[in-house]
């Protein structure tokens, strides 16, 4: 390389690369018409209403066509891919369409050059670390306004309307702009959990309020085991707990205001206040299971299936996750957040709601098919293939055979959700603002490992909500 | 030249021009193309914007952060990698005892020199798993579980290695000198080997000893091949981003935690393009990244222009 520093030829060949390099930048500009002329060009892959329109019928609200074909894209990660493709089967041998199967954990490398390109798949599991966000793929006009299928027949009984079939609240966390453009199919509950068998073992009660949650842990450090674990390295776990405890504190409205960016969402707000030095208490009073803080979801759960821990933040994937690593004699069991003095919401109350989402992108090739395939994942039949194959319920009324023997975590949330009835709630932020998101977990994490006090984290959290809040696109958010 | 030699030249430099055009050159271009537009990143529908991505670029506190943490693995990981390399390397093939007559190696050199290379055949992603188990922040760990057996560290309370801002940079450059050492140990020795043993024995003769033999000697006639390393493991600092993606605490997506003390621009710009669908601000932070990275090779191979000695 430096060899050749002093050849005489270098100087012109150096002088010739700037010359070329500022002819490249005048090719940029006509090269913005290129692209745009790829970006108009990429609709060709869009037959809506072309050779996939099929008779309609009583059966057959959207006309899927016999003999057409079906993308489907499944995310495949805690829950597997195999209900999806005993759907598919199923799918085949009714309507006669066959479906392309693609199970990934690469939805963004392998969909974002097709959304790009005009080609997509006709259905979507959009799930996992590498999901397209939903609010990025909405902005960019690619998702499906599934109003059309919630308002058809339900296939169990086609006099009900398949949205009035669901679980309330369930469809909220798919809106974007007041359109329903992804189903959350799975239903989820957050909280913590503990496990039975080591509760028996110590006498320990299930903890009702956060000065029995304390006492637990206190008694659980003197013996050796941490109280609470968090899954430190992904910090939204830890926020399960701090925006439980602030919806439960200060009821649904200290919720909302998160949620619609409210200047006082934070600070000045008690139910936060309180929420984060409830928190802030557990980290100082060495209740943490050590080293809990930079663990990952697999090392720090793994951890408390060894009673290294008493509980621990999850949503009900939890148990299908771990599956592998839980002793069989543990007992699982889901516990809500338990609840600070002058709780407007009462223990029973849970966050709860659907995740997983489903989406049908607006280009899809065979819309028809698209839709017929989504009706009939909301049918009960389908939902129980799904409970059968990934451990967990879905956002179906009563949508599991009760011949199905559940496992005790997932049994332990089907009593939760009875006992929670119509208290639960569910935030929104996450899905309709990743960047304020971020923010607050970063907030977190730094409050886990005591470099924020309680005050400063409320501070951090306010600014990331007042920074969203001025973005004009955040206007059209809004819940009541 | 003899008539038909230039055609005959073009035909061959043609493929692999074209070939660089258009997988290099053009997705520049493209890049720079997205950085002045809103691009979200999943449709192709876009407005202009001008100059705008630019101007939040520098009011953005997350990616100056990052820039300077590039800078910072620009200055150490060449220097000790490099420093370290040489080291080894002098010392396997002319560092041992002068016995009658010769220059070699220490002993057991040939040994070492396979035993170095070893951490350059796993890939980055191994790399990752491994040192996630040697800096797992419980007793499980392999440092913390040293460390606490023998009671350096209170097993309540260990070190949280890659969730400390003050240790997450030196611990992620402790895993790419390791790797890197290796590999630039045995460029080196190469290009010691070629160095005539004469002129070692003349300066042994004279009384030269380890320390000026390779001051003297070894670093001037190795300038080229260290040069070299440089600008390699330069380009390597500038980029980190597996690194920093698979073991630092998540910050949203693509790692970059504890509060974005380990962020890279690499892991910034990704996050911004995927995670926040800012495409075309992600792109612009591309661009900055590809002026950055023109620069240091240029001051690079300025900074480092010597008289070539021929041997």
């Amino acid at each position: 390389m430096g060899s050749t520093a002093h050849h005489g030829a270098e100087g012109v060949g150096r002088r010739d690369l700037i010359k070329r390099s500022a002819a490249l930048g005048l090719v940029a500009v006509p090269g913005m018409g290129l692209m745009s002329a790829c970006a108009s060009g990429g609709d060709s892959g869009n037959s809506d209403g072309g050779d996939t329109k099929g008779k309609t019928s009583k059966d057959n609200p959207f006309g899927a066509k016999k003999g057409s074909k079906l993308d489907v894209v499944v995310f495949k990660g805690g829950y597997g891919d195999d209900y999806a493709k005993a759907w598919e089967a199923d799918f085949g041998k009714k309507l006669g369409i066959t479906s392309t199967h693609t199970g990934t954990q690469e939805i963004t490398g392998k969909l974002q050059p097709r959304f790009n390109a005009g080609n997509p798949p006709d259905i979507v599991d959009d799930s996992g670390a590498q999901q397209i966000k939903v609010d990025v793929l909405y902005k960019n006009g690619q998702l499906l306004d599934l109003a059309e299928v919630l308002d058809a027949p339900s296939v169990d009984d086609p006099a009900k309307k398949v949205r009035d079939t669901l679980i309330p609240g369930t469809l909220d966390p798919g809106m974007q702009e007041g359109k329903v453009v992804a189903l959350n199919y799975i239903y989820t509950v957050w909280g913590l959990w503990y496990s039975g068998k080591l509760f028996k073992e110590k006498g320990w009660e299930e903890p009702k309020t956060w000065d029995d949650f304390l006492a637990v842990c206190k008694d659980a450090k003197s013996q050796g085991i941490g109280g609470l674990a968090h899954q430190g390295k992904y910090p939204y776990y830890i926020n399960v707990a701090i925006m439980d405890l602030i919806a439960k504190k200060g009821g649904l409205d200290a919720m909302k205001a998160i949620d619609n960016l409210d200047p006082k969402a934070f600070v000045g707000s008690d139910a936060a206040q309180a929420a984060v030095e409830a928190v802030y208490e557990v980290v100082e009073k060495g209740y943490l299971m050590p080293g809990t803080n930079g663990l990952t979801h697999t090392e720090s759960q793994t951890r408390w299936n060894q009673y290294k821990a008493a509980f621990i933040t999850c949503g009900s994937w939890l148990e299908n996750e771990q599956l592998k690593q839980t002793p069989t004699d543990f007992d699982m069991k889901f516990l809500p957040m338990p609840v600070l003095s002058g709780s407007k919401l009462p223990f029973e109350a849970i966050r709860a709601g659907s995740g997983e989402p489903f989406i049908i992108p607006a280009k899809a090739g065979n819309l028809p098919a698209a839709k017929e395939f989504m009706r009939r994942m909301l049918s009960k039949e389908w939902s129980t293939l799904f409970a059968k194959q990934a451990n967990s319920l879905t956002i179906l009324k009563d949508g599991v055979d009760p011949g199905v023997q559940l496992r005790p975590g997932t049994q332990s949330t089907v009593e939760a959700s009875k006992a929670a009835g119509d208290n639960t709630f569910r935030y929104l932020y996450t899905e309709w603002y990743s960047e304020m998101g971020t923010a607050i977990e970063a907030a977190s994490n730094e409050l886990m490992a005591k470099r924020i006090q309680p005050k400063e984290w409320l501070k951090r959290c306010q600014a990331a909500v007042d920074k969203q809040a001025k973005d004009p696109a955040s206007k059209k958010n809004h819940r009541d | 030249m003899r008539k038909g030699q230039y055609r005959f030249v073009a035909g061959f430099l043609f493929v692999p021009v074209a070939l660089y055009v258009i997988f290099v050159i053009w997705p520049y271009i493209q890049t720079f193309g997205y950085s002045l537009t809103d691009w979200k990143g999943q449709s192709q529908t876009f407005d202009f914007v001008g100059l705008d991505n630019y101007r939040a670029l520098f009011q953005d506190d997350v990616f100056l952060k990052a820039i300077w943490h590039n800078i910072l693995f620009l200055v150490f990981i060449p220097v000790i990698t490099i420093l370290l390399a040489l080291f080894f390397a002098f010392m396997l093939n002319v560092g041992g005892r002068s016995r009658a007559g010769g220059v070699q190696g220490v002993a057991g050199s040939k040994f070492y020199k396979i035993v170095y290379f070893f951490p350059q055949v796993l890939s980055l992603a191994i790399l990752a798993v491994l040192f996630n188990a040697v800096y797992r922040s419980d007793g499980g760990g392999l440092l913390n579980g040293f460390l606490i057996k023998i009671g350096l560290v209170d097993a309540d309370s260990p070190v949280e290695w890659l969730n400390e801002p003050s240790m997450v940079l030196w611990a992620l450059m402790l895993v790419v000198v390791w790797h890197g050492v290796g590999f630039y140990l045995v460029l080196f020795s190469a290009a010691m080997q070629s160095v005539p043993r004469d002129i070692y024995e003349a300066a042994l003769i004279d009384g030269a000893g380890r320390t000026q033999s390779f001051l003297r000697i070894t670093l001037p006639l190795l300038w080229d091949s260290v040069q070299t390393a440089w600008v390699y493991l330069g380009i390597v600092a500038m980029d980190m981003f597996v690194l920093v993606s698979s073991m630092t605490q998540n910050m949203g997506a693509y790692g970059g935690g504890p509060d974005h003390h380990s962020d890279v621009m690499s892991t910034v710009m990704m996050r911004n393009f995927l995670y926040y669908g800012k495409s075309g601000y992600a792109c612009a932070m591309g661009v900055v990244m590809l002026l950055l990275t023109l620069i240091l090779s240029v001051v690079t191979l300025r900074a480092t222009r010597r008289e070539r000695i021929e041997f």
